[in-house]
């Protein structure tokens, strides 16, 4: 874990993620700036860093309706805007980018940061930007692994001698900068199924683990496939962090909270989705067997401890700025994060 | 309310002439609601090939996104090879998991054999419930000697798409007071 820069003792890590979407107000049907929404996402950062929180990451996602395509960049100024809040993406799409270049930007993002950078790759939900950069569709799966494996090797090996199919080889390959302390943790972004989770495993890799909604027992099957697949290949399990990341959002009640956030993620999923949120559904979400950490802060407190008891993982991050969420009520969020939820979670979980 | 009537098939009039009848019923029954044809004969859309259908340009935006947006959506289709022919099967390959959640789907068939009856119950209904969508049971099936020169006369036919047409909107109206309800109760 250590390797990971975790410290399972300090109990589970609690995170934000933004994907950066730039998502007209439903209530309203005003939309701020590119500009603005940027400016926010920063200021986000700043805020959850005084609130205590242990991370943020920020997405990258080339459709419409989004703004943090280039978010690397934005994780630099957020990185001289910070001093102790982990910083990554969520996620790097790495499948349509060259890996020398990513590790480049990160590890220069690790040393603004002085060494607080991490990388997620996954390999897009949505495939429009095969088209806008140049990828064939048909490539989804080999261009991500391919890919991922030069990463993680850059990141292991200080002279890298790789060759393959979508890029042109390296032969005594420096890829410098380095990171702070020669590397840096680099995550496999997985969604629910166990498939994905197994590569994971087989690739001997912490895992990032997306869960919208539905049971937490469902996802456990992917996590322990995940270990058990690491296990087969010769990892130690117990070594290798595992992170979800899910839909977040605290008020007063419980159904102040659903009431608040629903129509910003019924909305955002109509226009990113092509689906709403099914109100049966988001309604199921409050129950505490439920992934979905959306409610007061008592109940979100009950549903961590839940899930950290069915998953083990050490680092849970949230999501909830979805769907053009005005800024206060993101600021509320983090007050009830900090002044409630946080001392919470770290009490029970933490060992030492 | 938004009806989409869908004609399945690139080959042959049948289907097209019976959902024709269909459009006329529902404008002259309903003529509140809005009715909009989609005949695949009419479009070039390409196999799926597994993006989100927002992703689409062209005829296949299109229609998924037309059929997406639908409250009510009557499927038209002939059997082919004992099947619902590949134009069909390449809309519902084209739209999300769970695409008719919350909609109203309901069906008729042309078949040149009455040994095809049994294909929409078998074959059609399946994918219809894995998407999710409210079904109107009692499917209009239409033989080769219900039509001559791309009308129907058959007095029957007419009676039973008259039915059809009814039972469509029926139900849509009773599912949307049914979930309107439910989720006044949710309080969000």
């Amino acid at each position: 874990m250590e390797k990971y820069r975790i410290d399972p003792s300090k109990g589970l890590e609690f995170g934000l993620y933004t994907l950066g979407d730039h998502i007209p107000n439903p209530l309203t049907g005003e939309r701020i700036s590119a500009e603005q929404r940027i400016h926010e996402i920063i200021e986000l950062a700043k805020l959850a860093e005084q609130a205590g929180i242990d991370f943020i990451s920020v997405g990258e996602s080339h459709q419409e309706y989004f703004t943090t395509q280039a978010h690397s960049v934005v994780l630099a100024a957020i990185a001289q805007a910070t001093e102790k809040i982990k910083l990554a993406s969520s996620s790097t799409i790495i499948s349509t980018s060259d890996p020398v270049r990513v590790y480049e930007d990160f590890a220069t993002i690790d040393l603004i940061s002085r060494g607080r950078a991490e990388i997620i790759a996954g390999r897009a939900s949505r495939v429009g930007l095969f088209d806008l950069l140049g990828y064939n569709l048909r490539d989804y799966e080999e261009l991500y692994e391919e890919k991922f494996e030069l990463l993680v090797k850059i990141n292991k090996e200080k002279v890298v001698n790789w060759s393959g199919e979508f890029r042109a080889p390296l032969k005594n390959a420096e890829v410098i900068p380095r990171p702070q302390n020669g590397s840096m943790p680099i995550w496999r972004a997985v969604g629910g199924p166990p498939a994905s989770a197994i590569k994971a495993g087989y690739a001997g890799v912490p895992m990032f683990l997306a869960t919208l909604g539905g049971p937490a027992s469902s996802f456990s099957y992917s996590i322990e496939a995940y270990r058990e697949a690491a296990r087969q290949s010769g990892f130690d399990p117990s070594e290798l962090p595992v992170s979800t990341a899910g839909f977040f959002y605290v008020a007063e009640t419980t159904q102040q909270a659903q009431k608040e956030y629903y129509p910003f993620i019924n909305e955002g999923m109509k226009v990113t989705n092509g689906r709403g949120y099914p109100k049966q559904q988001f309604a199921q979400g409050a129950d505490k067997r439920d992934v979905m950490n959306i409610g007061s802060p008592q109940q979100i407190i009950e549903k961590i401890l839940y899930q950290h008891e069915v998953f083990g993982h050490q680092r849970y991050i949230g999501q909830m700025d979805f769907g053009g969420v005005p800024f206060d009520k993101l600021m509320k969020n983090i007050e009830l994060i900090g002044t409630e939820i946080l001392p919470a979670i770290k009490k029970y979980t933490a060992t030492n | 309310m938004k009806i989409v009537g869908l004609s399945g098939s690139k080959v042959g009039s049948k289907t097209r002439t019976a959902m024709n009848y269909v459009v006329q019923t529902l404008s002259e029954k309903y003529p509140d609601t809005d009715v909009t044809l989609i005949d695949l004969a009419e479009y070039d859309i390409p196999f799926s090939d597994g993006r989100n259908y927002l992703e689409y340009e062209g005829d296949a935006g299109y229609v998924t996104k037309t059929m997406m947006e639908a409250d009510v959506i009557i499927i038209g289709t002939p059997v082919f090879q004992a099947s619902i022919p590949a134009t069909l099967k390449n809309i519902f390959d084209l739209l999300p998991e769970q695409a008719f959640l919350n909609k109203v789907v309901s069906m008729l068939v042309t078949a040149g054999s009455p040994k095809h009856y049994l294909i929409a119950e078998q074959q059609l209904k399946p994918i219809i419930t894995y998407m999710k969508a409210q079904i109107v049971q009692s499917y209009v099936f239409i033989e080769e000697k219900d039509f001559y020169l791309k009308e129907i006369i058959n007095d029957d036919v007419l009676f039973r798409i008259g039915r059809l047409v009814e039972d469509t909107v029926v139900l849509k109206n009773t599912f949307s007071e049914i979930r309107k309800a439910k989720e006044a109760e949710y309080g969000f």
